[in-house]
């Protein structure tokens, strides 16, 4: 099977059918998330796509009161705050993600370290927005 | 390796238009504004047609008024026509490439007279769409998409430098005090005027409207009530930000042997230096800009001097987390000690280090190409003994700015010598 192109289409394709994918390095196995084209440990082409378990821990956060018009779209404002953050995931790689089953409108609840597992919305035009759930209950 | 300028640049002159909302003017008007105050500072005068070539910082002018290939309009605008005139962009460190861009085409010896400026006009579009303008300073599709807005962007910092060193509210508060104090004797600032001077003027509306009177008795009080101060992006709040503005500067550069030519009192730029860095999450260290630290480490070197030789600095703080990391990065203040010098005084008009004498980002206004630039201005204003109300205390014979693109992606670094 030939690989997908090593773009952010393809990382986005793959993410909607519920598959978070970075690129590895075949010559000297460096890994990548968001996924990259050159390896920046030894500048091969030769990558490949690596499934990630989509598990990991919460490095920072902030909620968020005035948003980006997008998220306005979706019913968020400065009664209604959201929470994006960034995850490092098991595999040692980090992603910005919007964060989702914490408490945004009570930011001192929200702990860096929480273990966070991704989230696939069912939502049609969701599905592309990469999200992680926090994984204890709030 | 040490790094050198075959020939150093000297400012002789500079200009600044007044920064905040301006309906009725176009970026260019704003700009031909800052040029005459910049031809009028010139002590011996000069002959316009002597200016070779114009580099302009501007980050987002086909957004913000629909206006793209600015360069040679501006130049147009003020008289230049027919010189080279080159946009340079690196979002909020737009000017202060411009600057290096300027500082390297003399040192080339291709010109000796270089006029560099930076212009926004950012007030034409609905808030909404300026949060959307700036987002996209950050990488669009892994930052922006997720809903990281630019301050999203510095409070994911500000809240693991909070983890990492306990970085209290106070200590912001104390950035946002004491530029606004210093912002209240720049008459160009958008906010001329100290956060007491906003409270009372609120106290006053609300006893005019007969509502509930709230209960602060002091700037710390009005900063603390969410209802005054409400998050945009936690934990910032709004007086953590500094604010939409529109509002152009800009410095005449010209070769060292020509300087005194021009004025008795020239500023040198002795050293210069600009790094870039990933993105957010491609950071291990979220509490310090690896960019601002490499690009100071490229002044410094160049310049022949330390962090403690300098006497005052103006940097970048878009937000006041801004402002305490940059004090760290420029080597001011250890690691996880901005925050507590920023509430000690260390870093007030008359402190140890004075930072933003000029009001900052925060208070003066943010036109983000024109900030980088606005920074020279201050520079070249407190070393000359000629910031009126606001100037320091003590000689300031060596001078830095740091100008900052987006979440530190792009960091420019210049220091100043008077001689």
């Amino acid at each position: 099977m030939t690989e997908a192109e090593f773009t952010c289409a393809s990382f986005y394709s793959a993410l909607h059918e519920k598959r978070l994918m970075g690129t590895r390095c075949k010559k000297c196995q460096a890994a990548y998330l968001p996924p990259r084209q050159i390896c920046l440990k030894c500048q091969s082409t030769e990558m490949e796509w690596v499934l990630m378990k989509g598990e990991g821990k919460l490095v920072t956060f902030s909620t968020i009161a005035v948003g980006t018009s997008s998220m306005v779209v979706e019913g968020y404002d400065r009664y209604r705050h959201y929470c994006c953050g960034i995850v490092e995931l098991d595999e040692g790689l980090r992603v910005s993600a919007r964060i989702v089953g914490v408490d945004s409108q009570n930011p001192e609840s929200i702990e860096i370290g929480t273990p966070m597992t991704i989230e696939f919305p069912e939502a049609e035009g969701k599905s592309s927005i990469l999200t992680f759930r926090a994984r204890q209950a709030c | 390796m040490t790094r050198r300028l075959n020939r150093l640049a000297a400012i002789v002159g500079v200009g600044a238009s007044k920064f905040g909302t301006f309906e009725d003017k176009l970026g260019r008007e704003l700009f031909a504004d800052a040029f005459l105050e910049m031809m009028n500072s010139i002590d011996r005068g000069i002959n316009i047609k002597d200016i070779e070539a114009f580099y302009l910082g501007s980050a987002a002018p086909l957004s913000f008024e629909g206006q793209a290939h600015l360069a040679p309009i501006i130049a147009d605008q003020v008289g230049l026509a027919n010189r080279p005139a080159t946009r340079v962009e690196g979002a909020c460190a737009s000017g202060g490439l411009a600057l290096r861009e300027g500082i390297i085409a003399i040192a080339s010896g291709l010109y000796d007279i270089v006029l560099v400026g930076g212009v926004e006009k950012m007030t034409n579009l609905p808030t909404s769409e300026v949060t959307d303008v700036l987002a996209a300073f950050s990488d669009t599709p892994y930052e922006s998409r997720v809903g990281i807005t630019f301050p999203g962007a510095y409070a994911l910092m500000a809240t693991a430098y909070r983890h990492k060193y306990g970085l209290t509210d106070e200590q912001l508060m104390a950035v946002t005090i004491k530029n606004h104090q210093n912002g209240a004797l720049n008459p160009k600032a958008q906010f001329n005027c100290s956060i007491s001077d906003i409270m009372i003027s609120r106290l006053a509306k609300i006893k005019e409207k007969g509502q509930p009177v709230p209960d602060w008795s002091s700037e710390m009080d009005f900063l603390k009530d969410l209802q005054a101060n409400p998050v945009i992006a936690w934990p910032l709040k709004l007086f953590d930000c500094s604010p939409i503005t529109d509002g152009a500067a800009c410095v005449l550069l010209v070769a060292e042997h020509l300087a005194k030519s021009f004025t008795e009192t020239p500023v040198y730029v002795i050293g210069s230096g600009q790094a870039s860095d990933y993105s957010l999450h491609g950071r291990k260290d979220l509490t310090t800009l690896d960019g601002a630290k490499e690009a100071a480490h490229q002044a410094y070197d160049m310049a022949g001097v330390r962090p403690e030789d300098i006497r005052m600095a103006e940097v970048h703080d878009c937000f006041t987390i801004a402002e305490i990391i940059a004090t760290e990065d420029l080597g001011f203040f250890r690691q996880g000690e901005g925050g507590r010098a920023a509430e000690q005084g260390l870093t007030a008009r008359h402190g140890t280090k004075p930072v933003n004498p000029s009001g900052g980002l925060k208070a003066k206004g943010h036109p983000v190409g024109a900030s980088g630039v606005a920074q020279v201005v201050e520079v070249w204003q407190q070393m000359r003994g000629e910031a009126g109300a606001r100037q320091i205390n003590r000689d300031v014979h060596l001078a830095l700015t740091h100008n900052v693109g987006a979440h530190g992606a792009t960091c420019v670094v210049h220091i100043y010598e008077r001689r």
